[in-house]
């Protein structure tokens, strides 16, 4: 990859690159945890969910959730990645009072899922690939809240079992800007796939940020991992913070450390851990508990073929088929929810026309109502309604504006608005020339000078738009104006 | 392969095992045996033949996602807890531990 002066951090002593790769962690979506029967749902009372297989309790054996199986398959092949026919799992072994077992079933050497690589958009319209190194199945740790007693903490093992998906991507993201939009982008693809259902608040996606920097071209320097963040927002606020903080430190003559790192979403700082240093010494071995994972591969082609139109496929359709930008294309590809209502409107319709009315009027007016397209009083055919009263030349696009802004308080059908209130557009030739008249009779400075400069056209069609309310065609009123001001 | 007095030190540490210090190298002597006497497994000649995976000529049981009753399911947080030796509200209470 090409260094791209723009993305470069300016320092004391020149220009720096920073490096970023990350690691998700994905809640998978399944009724049951992934090695025993517990419900995974969120939000039960203490050690609710809870078997004795999650508990650790001696003699209890895992046994694998097929259906968890087939959700990181169906992630893997959403993100373009190879799927592993054989994977196995590892015991990580580490001491923590949220893990009874002593260790976590997690994937080491042999992950389910290899290499793929994703599109992600950027604002401004540039699109970058970012590399998926692997994919793989782990179990959740428990909880422990460490803020009802002064010395104690309380342990909830709700969590633990349940299925995650650790999605590792290449160092290829190049600023905050990329790894926050990567970030997205993965929370989109996943929410399309129905595999996990991307609720930051609840700690279904939570990402680890590798972050290191180098002078341009030079080969990687020392990275940082910066763990469990759950935002968009902090992903790039932390790489950020990092970045400069190692700019600062290489730039004074020191050296960066490698180590893990907390983000502190008050003060968007980062600070290391005070773990020791062998807490990474996690001598992982095949769990002896679990044969080897074996996938059919006609079970795979069968996932490959259930698998819904993803993002990225959408977007070009849409570019495609409705002849819509890039820009507008993703927008309305990035929430499955939005792109089915953009569909709906742009139907045997002009899908430019319709992407304009839905991402600038509807999703508009939906921001400032705080509300989400599930919750729009504008139903999709309210809306192609609309848009056909202007095709049709009923209103003009205009007029269209107020009676949008009036569906969007009532839900109205628009021909019903237009109708009652009497904002049908007057194409009667008759009618503007009427008025035409009146204008140019009642200015006749501004006729002379319209004849020396063709620019103060433009007061003329206000003048008669003003006249009629708004309600006359445009392209009539231009027709007729030029021609009675000799100006064609 | 020889294990030193250091490395036994540290594998107990990890794997929150007590060894008292006079302990460390007697066990050094026994594992550094232990490993010797595998290593001589080194000596087969193995070209061409498939790692083993398991000794069990059986393919990876699955279960369907159901939530279950029962010792493998939930429902049952007094069982869970019924062992710990503090607890509250069917929390697990444990000593303060906090990064």
């Amino acid at each position: 990859m090409s260094v791209q002066p723009r993305k470069l951090l300016k320092g004391e002593t020149g220009d720096w690159e920073v490096v970023v790769g990350l690691e998700v962690h994905a809640q998978v979506i399944s009724k049951a945890k992934l090695f025993s029967g517990a419900s995974a749902a969120y939000g039960a009372g203490p050690n609710e969910n809870v078997s004795m297989v999650d508990a650790a309790m001696p003699g209890m054996l895992p046994v694998i959730n097929r259906f968890c199986v087939e959700q990181a398959v169906r992630t893997g092949l959403g993100l373009n990645a190879k799927i592993n026919l054989w994977s196995r799992f590892d015991r990580k072994n580490y001491f923590y009072p949220d893990l009874p077992q002593g260790y976590q079933i997690s994937q080491y050497k042999d992950p389910i899922v290899g290499e793929g690589e994703i599109e992600v958009e950027l604002d401004g319209g540039e699109t970058i690939v970012v590399g998926i190194e692997r994919l793989h199945l782990e179990q959740d740790a428990g909880k422990s809240i460490h803020d009802l007693s002064p010395k104690e903490s309380y342990v909830d093992l709700n969590r633990a079992g349940v299925a995650l998906m650790e999605i590792v991507s290449r160092p290829d993201m190049r600023s905050a800007d990329e790894a926050a939009a990567y970030f997205s982008k993965l929370r989109t693809i996943l929410r399309y796939l129905g595999t996990c259902d991307g609720n930051m608040e609840e700690g279904s996606m939570r990402a680890d940020v590798n972050v290191s920097v180098r002078r341009p071209g030079e080969p990687f320097g020392t990275r940082t991992e910066t763990k469990n963040i759950n935002s968009i927002r902090y992903v790039k606020q932390a790489v950020e913070y990092e970045a400069r903080r190692q700019i600062a430190v290489l730039e004074s003559g020191g050296e960066i450390e490698q180590e893990t790192r907390l983000f502190n979403v008050a003060t968007g700082e980062t600070r290391p851990m005070r773990s020791k240093e062998d807490a990474h010494d996690y001598r992982y071995f095949p769990d002896p508990d679990l044969l080897p994972l074996e996938l059919d591969p006609e079970w795979v082609e069968r996932i490959r073929n259930s698998l819904p139109e993803l993002p990225d496929a959408k977007k070009h359709r849409f570019i495609r088929d409705y002849g819509l930008s890039a820009y507008d294309a993703a927008v309305l590809a990035a929430d499955r929810a939005r792109a089915d209502y953009f569909e709906a409107v742009a139907k045997g319709r002009d899908g430019k026309l319709a992407a304009n009315w839905v991402t600038t009027e509807l999703f508009g007016a939906l921001n400032r109502a705080g509300r989400e397209i599930e919750a729009t009083p504008v139903a999709a055919e309210r809306l192609g309604a609309l848009i056909d009263l202007i095709a049709e030349g009923v209103i003009s696009g205009r007029i269209a504006k107020d009676v949008f802004a009036v569906m969007f308080e009532t839900g109205e059908d628009p021909a019903k608005i237009v109708e009652e209130r009497g904002l049908k557009q007057v194409t009667d030739a008759g009618a503007i020339e009427k008025v035409v008249d009146e204008i140019i009779a009642a200015n006749p400075a501004q006729v002379e000078q319209v004849k020396a400069k063709p620019k103060t056209f433009g007061w003329f069609v206000g003048q008669v738009m003003k006249a009629t309310a708004g309600k006359a065609n445009p392209q009539a009123v231009n027709d007729i104006l030029k021609r009675k001001l000799g100006l064609e | 392969m020889a294990i030193d007095k250091e490395t036994v030190r540290k594998v107990a540490r990890l794997a929150r095992i007590a060894e008292p210090e006079q302990r460390l190298e007697p066990l050094a002597r026994e594992l550094s045996g232990i490993l010797g006497w595998i290593e001589q497994l080194n000596e087969v000649d193995i070209e061409g033949v498939e790692p083993m995976t398991s000794a069990v000529d059986m393919k990876l049981k699955m279960r369907e996602d159901v939530v279950q009753d029962g010792p493998t399911g939930g429902g049952q947080p007094e069982k869970i807890v019924a062992n710990a030796p503090k607890t509250e509200d069917h929390f697990f209470v444990v000593p303060k531990v906090v990064e």
